[in-house]
């Protein structure tokens, strides 16, 4: 028992809950503008495998990292254009981009890379000076740079959402586009940033994963973290600190779950499945509302009538 | 004229212009596009035994497609069709081997009895939440599939493994289980017949019974169906439950008529194809059945494309036509009412 909960399952949960909650964030900024966006998960995929191609290409981690980001824009870019643009079903364009992306991904793997060679990723951060700090040394010396910015984003995006004028615009696009045009906002504009700066994050959390640890892309390496990205927003009722508490919760359930492996919990034997499905489970309680109900913005996914 | 053109001429245009999208792709990652393009062909029409194998690989989709439809037809979007698969597949292949002493055709119909209702049951629960406590479908549909993917995952590593085997599968299905043979000497099995049943089946209850009726007036405006006096919860968990059975149905089908057994991660995303599968057929049954003809061809042939090309054009390109194809056909035609 003792073994279980030390300070390594906490690093563990950390990293672990990075992708997540960076992706949730880019959650976030495209639904509180009005657009669903399922897609997270193939912007994650392709943020993985163009960041880690670029750095294979490039020689440079941070390099990878900045073209894996822009490959999740034009993604985003595309997205907002069909949903926009030719205002088709955000759910509809959403499956289309997770069904590029895991298409295109693995085509230019099996194509360009037999033997898929290691990247130069990008390193972790020391801060041996933190070490002294009871806990938050324990916790944050040695880690990568993705975490610090996993830990301080969510009050960036908090304090731009609540604090600021483009931010109350945001929120207005996402709870009433038609009054908000009426009041003079650019909704089209407002959402079209929105979506492709979403698809930069989930990029961002992808590029983590092909860059960070292994520095090697596997197939269908996202395996389901942009969708339990959207149930840390959901499940954070779309705000980007209950969102973050959301994703550090579902990574620690994951970090407990790697950890145990036939190991016993309290005398129990928990099946490694039952906790890796815990966060789908308690985000269809949380959406039924069967403990305190998530309550999405106004007019996510509607368009709005006639030009 | 025009609704003719909104039929046929636009997910046939809308087709060829993805395939060419494709030819695109595979020439600027330096292969030479036609030659490419004719194997594909070949693999999927021409080359011997093509034909049934596209067919086989037509089952899954058309039932996967019409699941869709049939959603999409009452207003919901079912994205968990692949986890209602899996877990009727699981289902049948724990009927096909622990249920003895039954004879042949009564053995197998019990196994896609208890595959369809337990995907069933699988797409009431998103459907029963939606229509009870307003839990948007799209979300919930999402989550269970990654629930049904561990369950499955689990009981298959942990419950119900062949002994006799390492790698994650269930024990084989007793042969009074498994469904005919079409044709000697392909794997074609009765399944299509089953499918092909199951979309006339559909047409008939959608345009020619009240239910089907009911149904897709909720789909049209639930609003405006409430109005009139139909009720609108019973028709969204009725539909999605409807549509889960299908997708159940698709893997013990997938099951007892191909692998005979049921196995971790065996479907590679049936559930996501039936969305373009059921976009490209309009929502309509023998639109669907036209669609998962031309896809489960399409997957057939570039198997073969892979398998002669140099270097080798890797089949997920099939993945990237389905991709545009939805992109083009949710621009055009798959708009989002106002409202």
């Amino acid at each position: 028992m003792g073994e279980v909960f030390d300070i390594e399952l906490f690093r563990s949960a950390l990293r672990l809950a990075t992708p997540l909650a960076l992706a949730a964030m880019g959650g976030i900024l495209s639904e509180r503008s009005g657009v669903v966006n399922i897609g997270l998960e193939g912007q994650m995929l392709m943020g993985a495998f163009v960041g880690w191609a670029a750095a294979v290409a490039l020689g440079s981690g941070w390099l990878g990292v900045l073209c894996g980001v822009a490959a999740g824009m034009l993604l985003g870019f595309l997205h907002a254009l069909l949903t926009q643009r030719f205002r088709a079903d955000h759910v509809v364009s959403g499956m289309a981009v997770n069904l590029l992306s895991a298409g295109l991904t693995v085509f230019l793997l099996r194509r360009f890379f037999e033997r898929p060679p290691g990247a130069s990723g990008v390193p972790n951060w020391g801060l041996e000076w933190l070490q002294p700090i009871p806990l938050l040394g324990g916790l944050l010396s040695n880690q990568s740079p993705f975490v610090m910015l996993m830990l301080i984003l969510p009050f960036a995006l908090h304090a731009l959402l609540y604090h600021t004028v483009w931010g109350l615009r945001v929120r207005a696009a996402g709870e009433s586009a038609r009054k908000s045009r009426l009041a003079g906002i650019g909704v089209v504009a407002i959402r079209y940033r929105c979506v492709m700066l979403s698809g930069a994050l989930a990029a961002l959390a992808g590029t983590y994963l092909s860059l960070s640890q292994l520095n090697v892309f596997t197939e269908g390496m996202s395996a389901g973290k942009g969708f339990i990205a959207l149930a840390a927003v959901i499940f954070g009722r779309w705000t980007p600190l209950g969102a973050t508490a959301a994703a550090l919760g579902f990574g620690f359930l994951d970090a407990l779950q790697q950890r145990l492996q036939g190991e016993t919990l309290f005398g129990v034997r928990v099946p490694s499945e039952v906790l890796l499905s815990l966060p789908y489970l308690l985000t269809i309680v949380a959406l039924a509302g069967l403990v305190g109900r998530s309550i999405p913005p106004q007019d996510l996914g509607k368009q709005e009538e006639g030009e | 004229m025009k609704t003719s053109w909104r039929l046929l001429l636009l997910p046939v245009a809308v087709f060829v212009v993805a395939v060419a999208v494709a030819a695109v792709v595979i020439a600027l990652s330096g292969s030479p596009p036609l030659p490419a393009l004719a194997a594909w062909w070949e693999g999927a029409v021409s080359a011997p035994g093509a034909l049934p194998e596209s067919l086989l690989n037509t089952t899954p989709l058309l039932f996967t497609g019409l699941a869709v439809a049939v959603g999409l037809l009452a207003g919901q979007f079912n994205i968990g069709v692949e986890g209602q698969l899996l877990m009727g597949a699981l289902a049948s292949a724990w009927v096909g081997f622990a249920v003895s002493g039954l004879p042949a055709p009564l053995h197998a119909l019990l196994a896609l009895l208890v595959g369809a209702l337990v995907g069933g049951i699988w797409g009431w629960i998103p459907g029963i939440l939606k229509a009870w406590r307003g839990a948007h479908e799209v979300i919930t549909t999402i989550m269970m599939n990654h629930i049904a993917i561990y369950l499955t995952q689990y009981l298959v590593t942990k419950v119900w493994k062949d002994p006799n085997s390492m790698s994650p599968q269930t024990p084989e299905a007793l042969p009074s289980a498994w469904l005919p043979i079409l044709a000697e000497g392909t794997r074609l099995s009765v399944g299509l017949l089953l499918a092909l049943a199951t979309a006339l089946l559909l047409w008939y209850l959608l345009k020619r019974t009240i239910w089907g009726y009911e149904l897709r007036a909720v789909g049209a405006n639930a609003e405006a169906a409430r109005a009139a006096g139909v009720r609108v919860s019973r028709m969204i968990w009725g539909s999605m439950a409807l549509s889960g059975a299908i997708g159940g149905l698709a893997g013990a089908v997938e099951v007892l008529g191909v692998h005979h057994r049921y196995y971790d991660q065996f479907s590679p995303g049936y559930g996501f194809d039936g969305i373009a599968v059921a976009l490209l057929g309009n929502n309509h049954p023998l639109g669907v059945v036209f669609a998962a003809l031309v896809f489960g061809a399409m997957k057939n042939g570039a198997v073969y494309m892979q398998s002669v090309t140099v270097p080798a054009v890797p089949r997920e390109i099939t993945t990237v036509v389905q991709a545009v194809v939805i992109f083009f056909l949710a621009a055009i035609r798959f708009q989002r009412r106002a409202g």
